[in-house]
């Protein structure tokens, strides 16, 4: 049996390397808000003929484009400020004047009031999800120790990424959109759904045998634990690396903030979730002792 | 026959119907209980795969009553469903919500590419009215150039036209509007037919404009204003104006369709061109056909003939769950493929649950048939619990109750609701199937 506990102090550290960028990206930099939160427009196009391009110069000629990038062969991606349908027709016009023949593949304007509500909605879902999920650990494991732990692993899992997102947003432009949310909630759940397995595994060992050290029934139940824990999230991320490699453009980051979150969510449940028990059965001896 | 054989012999019929609705053009034609029930059945696709146009609209309430507000965000609702089925789209969806006092109108148009017209179409109040106009008395001395304004004034009179005054004669007199083209210019019109009440007032109107502009006016802007030369009986009129053929049809679906009750403005559009969905659904259908291979790999290679049945237990998985987005519908988006793919990879979750139990009690020298039973047994509760977290968030995401402070996305709705049918039909074959398969052929 692997004594895995012996080197928490590593996992801490890998956490502590993974989580400290992230988060003081998250502070300086913040996330990148989408058109889905702050109102604009995008618009993809393609051209027909695209060897000569000064299209991403474009924003330059007109006060309304804010951004342009490459998207694709031959597309490019367009920001805009909240614009409407004979405006976009304006442009459009301009651009195919210059560029030759171009084909609209997407469109999408965000009124800035939609954009304000939609923010609140969204930060309504996350508390909401979240008061759930914690009404459910504490019924759980009516323990506190397990509770406590359960959420501070998921904490963990979320700040990552996070984190991860303000690193890509600042130096990669992503940006964080409503399917952003969806990923981040969805991870939550994940998180805790890893953690329950692990734990319900710790809290049969204790049962069979109370009179055990603590610690070595916790490596005893992450033994039993960790090759379900990694095999179920290999089969997850299989599918979630097809999908960012093979999947469309459209969904891309979407995936990506799933596979973030599933490999940080099963990294926690083992090397956070766990070792923070010991932590905390330790600090209750010191405050008894 | 045991319980184990009926089973098993439920799970293969379960499978073969699932399999027989996952077919291409399957379709339904049968009565029961003297109820004829046919139906089409294909996966519903959202948007973003099919392309088209959606639209939020926001209706502007300020000028109506609070307790007539829902009537009249209904009545515009009827209203666009009137003109976009005119239009001619398939499978339009027109719903109404309601946030914090706010009352809007989500519109989805698959396969609509012309979005300008659409817009113009949906967008415009279209309120139709005829105005008469008012005439000043000229003071003698300024009578030698009467025309001087331009607009057509009457000839026969010595007075001004200041301005236009509304009649009773509005859209809601109309009885049919359709175009035609003016014969010597060919240049399209729009030729309207009044009810028979819109007819008397319109006569009584002509009558008493001979020889003096009606103008025609639309959303309080006038299109034209022809002289009237005599009282027109019969109810018949043609509206000429400066527009092209496009508008002409819509105008003539407007006025057909009847105005909105409330002026509305748009809120958010997005439309998707046909090629990027049709794309995007080829690409995430390798990508699932390539992750379906690469866990049954895994599985088969690391559990060997176990793995080999639960993968047959997941093909069963993705059989019924189509059937069951056909049968239900469920209207697939890119997220909610994504959910979906993402469900194949957490069904064999509860498989993988089960074998590490068995293989457990196996290393306990335990005979195989009391492993793999005590193995199932141990395994559910952790199944039970794992799920509930990520059907709690499915269901904060999915808002099936509609709570108006919680979004309505269709883009997440259909990613929580993929996600979440996943888990339920994987808790059935994950556990219910994959044990029935391992009985009858794990010995």
């Amino acid at each position: 049996m692997v004594d895995f506990m012996r080197y928490k102090k590593i996992y801490f550290l890998v956490s502590g390397i993974l989580l400290v960028p992230g988060v003081i990206s998250l502070l300086v930099f913040g996330l990148k808000p989408s058109i889905d939160f702050t109102g604009g427009t995008i618009l993809e196009l393609r051209f027909e003929d695209n060897d000569q391009f000064s299209i991403l110069n474009f924003q330059t000629e007109d006060e309304k484009v804010i951004s342009a990038q490459k998207s694709g062969e031959g597309t490019y991606l367009l920001k805009i400020k909240t614009i409407n349908e004979k405006e976009k027709n304006e442009i459009k016009n301009k651009l195919a004047e210059k560029f030759g023949e171009v084909e609209e593949i997407r469109f999408e304007t965000v009124g800035p009031t939609l954009g304000r509500e939609l923010l609140r909605k969204t930060l309504v879902a996350i508390v909401l999800a979240t008061v759930f999920i914690l009404a459910y650990i504490a019924y759980q494991f009516k323990d506190k120790m397990y509770g406590v732990c359960a959420i501070l692993a998921m904490f963990h899992d979320t700040l990552i990424l996070l984190g991860s997102f303000s690193l890509l947003g600042h130096f990669f432009g992503i940006e964080v959109d409503t399917l952003f949310v969806t990923a981040v909630l969805t991870t939550l759940s994940f998180s805790v759904h890893d953690t329950v397995v692990t734990y319900d595994s710790i809290r049969n060992a204790v049962k069979k045998n109370p009179k055990a050290k603590f610690s070595l029934l916790i490596n005893l139940a992450i033994n039993q634990t960790l090759i379900r824990n990694l095999n179920n999230s290999l089969t997850i991320i299989f599918m979630l690396l097809a999908l960012v490699l093979l999947g469309g453009q459209t969904i891309r980051w979407f995936v990506v903030a799933l596979l973030i979150g599933t490999i940080a969510g099963t990294y926690s449940s083992t090397f956070i979730a766990t070792p923070l028990l010991l932590v905390w059965k330790s600090l209750e001896k010191r405050k008894d002792g | 026959m045991n319980n184990q054989q009926k089973l098993f012999l439920l799970i293969i019929f379960v499978t073969l119907v699932s399999l027989y609705i996952d077919l291409p053009q399957t379709s339904f034609d049968f009565s029961l209980f003297g109820r004829q029930f046919k139906k089409k059945l294909e996966i519903k696709q959202g948007l973003d795969l099919q392309g088209g146009l959606q639209v939020v609209l926001q209706a502007e309430m300020g000028d109506i009553a609070e307790n007539q507000r829902d009537t009249a965000l209904e009545a515009a609702k009827n209203v666009i469903e009137r003109r976009v089925n005119f239009f001619g789209v398939t499978e339009p969806v027109i719903q109404t919500s309601k946030t914090s006092g706010r009352h809007r109108i989500i519109v989805e148009l698959p396969g609509v590419q012309d979005t300008e017209q659409a817009v113009d179409l949906i967008g415009q109040t279209a309120q139709l009215d005829f105005r008469e106009g008012v005439f000043e008395e000229l003071p003698p001395e300024s009578t030698p150039e009467p025309d001087a304004s331009g607009v057509g004034s009457g000839q026969a009179s010595s007075a001004q036209i200041t301005g236009f005054k509304e009649t009773d004669l509005t859209g809601k007199d109309l009885e049919k509007a359709e175009v035609t083209f003016e014969q010597n210019t060919s240049a399209p019109q729009i030729a309207i037919k009044f009810t028979d009440e819109g007819a008397t007032k319109f006569e009584e109107i002509t009558q008493r404009n001979v020889e003096k502009p009606l103008a025609i006016f639309l959303d309080g802007q006038v299109i034209s204003a022809p002289r009237v030369n005599e009282a027109i009986s019969g109810g018949q009129a043609v509206i000429t104006g400066q527009f092209d053929l496009e508008q002409a049809k819509n105008l003539a679906i407007q006025l057909n369709a009847g105005a909105l009750p409330v002026p509305i403005t748009i809120l958010e559009q997005r439309s998707i061109g046909a090629t990027l969905g049709q794309e995007s659904v080829q690409k995430s259908l390798i990508a699932g056909i390539v992750g379906l291979g690469l866990v049954a790999f895994f599985m088969i290679g690391y559990y060997g003939r176990l793995g080999l049945l639960a993968t047959v237990g997941l093909v069963i998985y993705g059989l019924i769950t189509l059937a069951l987005y056909k049968l239900i519908p469920v209207t697939l988006t890119l997220a909610g493929m994504a959910g979906f793919l993402l469900s194949i990879g957490m069904a064999v979750d509860a498989n993988i649950l089960i074998f590490e139990k068995i293989k457990e009690e196996l290393s306990m020298a335990k005979p195989l048939t009391r492993a793999v039973e005590k193995g199932f047994g141990r395994a559910w509760d952790s199944i039970r619990d794992a799920n509930i977290c990520t059907l709690i968030t499915c269901f904060v995401l999915f808002n099936p109750l509609n709570w108006s402070f919680l979004n309505t996305s269709g883009m997440i709705r259909g990613f929580a609701l993929t996600l979440g049918l996943g888990i339920f039909i994987s808790l059935f074959t994950g556990v219910v199937v994959t044990r029935t398969l391992i009985r009858v052929f794990y010995k």
